[in-house]
């Protein structure tokens, strides 16, 4: 294993141990700063494969906004603490769903991708070579998901403002 | 470099974590959580791809996968909120007026 590789199973070990607190803690509040130790190690998954903007955005959209919208969102709708209020009664049925889900995907991937291939230089995903990208091949469905988050926006204030009219 | 199925492999648990997360939770925000963690499962693998086949695309479908996500979660708690200030719970499974 190179270096790289050590480094990437630590922080993934970081992400996938953060993912398992998202869903099994019982408290609404850790569950989301947990989220945010998730997040952040995918970010870290994201430089330790040369996406350096990408990163960046991870960092400041999910963990600067996103997490910050989860936080109002439990301050606003005062949920209760404990195991019986956060969870249903089909833990056992949505473990086995996902294990299911998990094995299938190990077995494809395996069957599919050689753990021996050739490793390749890395694309380096820096700001210069995405904007180039998205202004010139992508630039439709940048305009369109621009026209997206406007609609969310609009959306978002028309639901959650008081309507005092009948 | 890091080897493509050590990334996939690390993405597919975060997708399974998240699956069990969608499956087993009650509160709404606890399960919009969950889909943030599959959604961000599926940017890995974006990235990883990206970075596997030489091309730069993977990492703008990324950064769109990123601003939907942005999108839905304002949504869905905007919709949350709105179930909260009616009903007085966001218990995913006694919101059951749609349910047949």
């Amino acid at each position: 294993m190179t270096g790289a590789e050590v480094a990437f199973v630590v922080i993934g070990a970081v992400a996938v141990i953060g993912a398992f607190r998202v869903v099994t803690s019982r408290n609404v509040v850790r569950a989301a700063l947990y989220l945010v130790v998730t997040l952040s190690a995918v970010a870290g998954v994201y430089l330790l494969l040369a996406a350096e903007f990408v990163a960046w955005v991870q960092i400041l959209i999910y963990v600067g906004a996103i997490v910050i919208l989860f936080l109002f969102g439990l301050m606003l709708t005062k949920a209760p603490i404990g195991r019986e209020a956060l969870d249903n009664q089909n833990r056992g049925v949505a473990l086995l769903v996902s294990a299911a889900i998990l094995a299938g995907l190990v077995y494809l991937i395996t069957g599919a991708f050689e753990w021996n291939a050739p490793r390749i230089d890395p694309v380096e995903g820096t700001t210069a070579a995405v904007g180039e990208s998205i202004f010139s091949r992508f630039i439709l469905p940048f305009e369109a998901i621009s026209f997206l988050l406007l609609a969310a926006l609009i959306g978002a204030i028309v639901l959650s403002r008081k309507d005092d009219r009948p | 470099m890091i080897r493509l199925p050590l990334v996939l492999f690390l993405s597919a648990t975060l997708f399974a974590t998240g699956v069990y997360g969608v499956l087993a939770r009650r509160n709404a925000v606890l399960v919009l959580m969950s889909i943030e963690l599959m959604l961000n499962a599926v940017n890995i693998n974006l990235i990883a791809f990206s970075q596997h086949l030489q091309d730069i695309t993977g990492q703008v479908f990324a950064l769109f996968v990123i601003t939907v996500a942005a999108a839905e979660v304002g949504i869905g708690l905007a919709i949350v909120i709105l179930i909260y200030r009616n009903r007085e719970t966001i218990n995913v499974d006694e919101v059951n007026l749609l349910k047949w």
